[in-house]
């Protein structure tokens, strides 16, 4: 009865959302509760493999710092337009860069990959929970990123192989057929109205299913840590 | 438990003093061994007598903006594997530790618990920079140097991110 009871017990969400640690999570899992965010930031991993050093490296440097900026905008409330496009289209970019394995001097993959990293900031800025930490949420996110990245180079180092160089290709072609999906979704819903796909389209991963969209924001540092507790 | 535990644990538990203290430990251990050595007992000293001396001061908070500062300035240090001098290096560790123990002292209210507490945050420091820096001054492989490095990219665009709150909320 005891081994049962313990393997079979459930979590308990008296207060679920009212934690610090809940802004962490939150923001741990929105990059990688959408599959917009996810293959464009593993293709950044792809392709930074793909290039080899010093690209490899300086890609997964640049998108999380360029990316904070547009988190930036995101928390400020200055609106970029064209989000939804500019996710869709960084999946569709990087992964034909991979597909078709180009590879154009470190500025300009620098560049555009720091472009595209606007964008995703801008969507995670603008997403924040009501009531939540906003500095263990930016911290989620940004770790998130950087494991998707690591995920990407991960999966790229199979391109020393010869096998392993086609099979990094047909993965970048892969990427930008889910771009087109999220490219031609973000078309339907702006022909519609609506800024972003409601949670529960298809580019949401099933574990986010009651992940907030364009929710009202504001600082969270209320719920800081900072506050020192003596027993 | 005790304050003691107190002490470690709000280091342990408290991001904002936590990840500074971190990236200090990275950039030490990336320079070497004297460096490692260098913030090793300067960070804990300075935090221990931070917290002492703001033992008496009223609760004070230097906000969002103070961590955004930290965080930018030694994640950004990190991220450029900046080759600072050994006096540089002091100056750091004595500036954040005298910083941020102010700030943990502050409020506490002057009582035995509270020294006692003190000595728990300055010993959760030494051995944090002891195991980070310890760990960081044994790479040796290119692509781990790197690692950290990415490490304080995060660092950093977390306090950029930050700061964007700082600014929103003004």
């Amino acid at each position: 009865m005891a081994v049962l009871a313990t393997f079979c017990a459930q979590s308990a969400f008296a207060h679920v959302g009212q934690t610090t640690a809940q802004g962490f999570l939150t923001g741990f899992l929105h990059p990688i509760s959408g599959a917009d965010h996810v293959l464009a930031m593993v293709a950044v991993g792809l392709w930074g493999a793909q290039l080899g050093a010093p690209a490899i490296w300086v890609l997964p440097v640049a998108f999380p710092l360029v990316m904070a900026m547009g988190g930036m905008l995101g928390f400020l409330g200055l609106p970029i337009p064209g989000i939804e496009y500019g996710i869709a289209a960084s999946a569709i970019v990087l992964g034909a860069a991979v597909a078709f394995e180009v590879r154009p001097p470190i500025v300009v993959a620098a560049l555009l990959v720091g472009l595209f990293a606007i964008f995703h900031g801008h969507a995670h800025g603008t997403e924040l929970p009501p009531g939540q930490s906003a500095l263990l949420y930016s911290m989620g996110f940004v770790i998130a990123t950087g494991c998707l990245h690591a995920m990407g180079i991960g999966i790229g180092t199979v391109h020393r192989r010869s096998w392993g160089q086609k099979l990094l290709r047909a993965a970048g072609a892969g990427v930008t057929a889910g771009g087109v999906f999220f490219m031609w979704k973000a078309v339907a819903c702006g022909l519609r109205g609506r800024s972003r796909p409601a949670p529960s389209s298809g580019s949401r991963l099933p574990w986010a299913a009651d992940r907030p969209t364009r929710t009202s924001i504001r600082p969270g540092w209320a719920r800081s840590t900072t506050a020192w507790r003596m027993s | 438990m005790g304050p003691v535990y107190d002490g470690l644990a709000h280091v342990l538990t408290s991001p904002e003093d936590l990840v500074p203290a971190l990236a200090l430990a990275l950039l030490a251990g990336l320079r070497g061994a004297d460096y490692g050595r260098r913030a090793l007992f300067a960070l804990p000293a300075a935090w221990l007598l931070g917290t002492l001396s703001g033992l008496t001061a009223a609760a004070a908070s230097t906000g969002a903006l103070g961590a955004a500062f930290w965080f930018l300035l030694l994640g950004g240090l990190v991220v450029a594997d900046a080759k600072l001098s050994l006096r540089t290096m002091t100056v750091l560790s004595a500036l954040l530790g005298l910083v941020h123990g102010y700030l943990n002292g502050s409020g506490m209210g002057l009582s035995v618990s509270a020294i006692v507490a003190a000595l728990g945050l300055a010993a959760a420091v030494f051995v944090l920079v002891v195991l980070v820096a310890a760990l960081v001054v044994r790479l040796q492989a290119h692509w781990a140097r790197i690692a950290v490095r990415v490490g304080g990219s995060w660092i950093a665009a977390s306090g950029l991110l930050m700061l964007g709150w700082v600014v929103r909320g003004t």
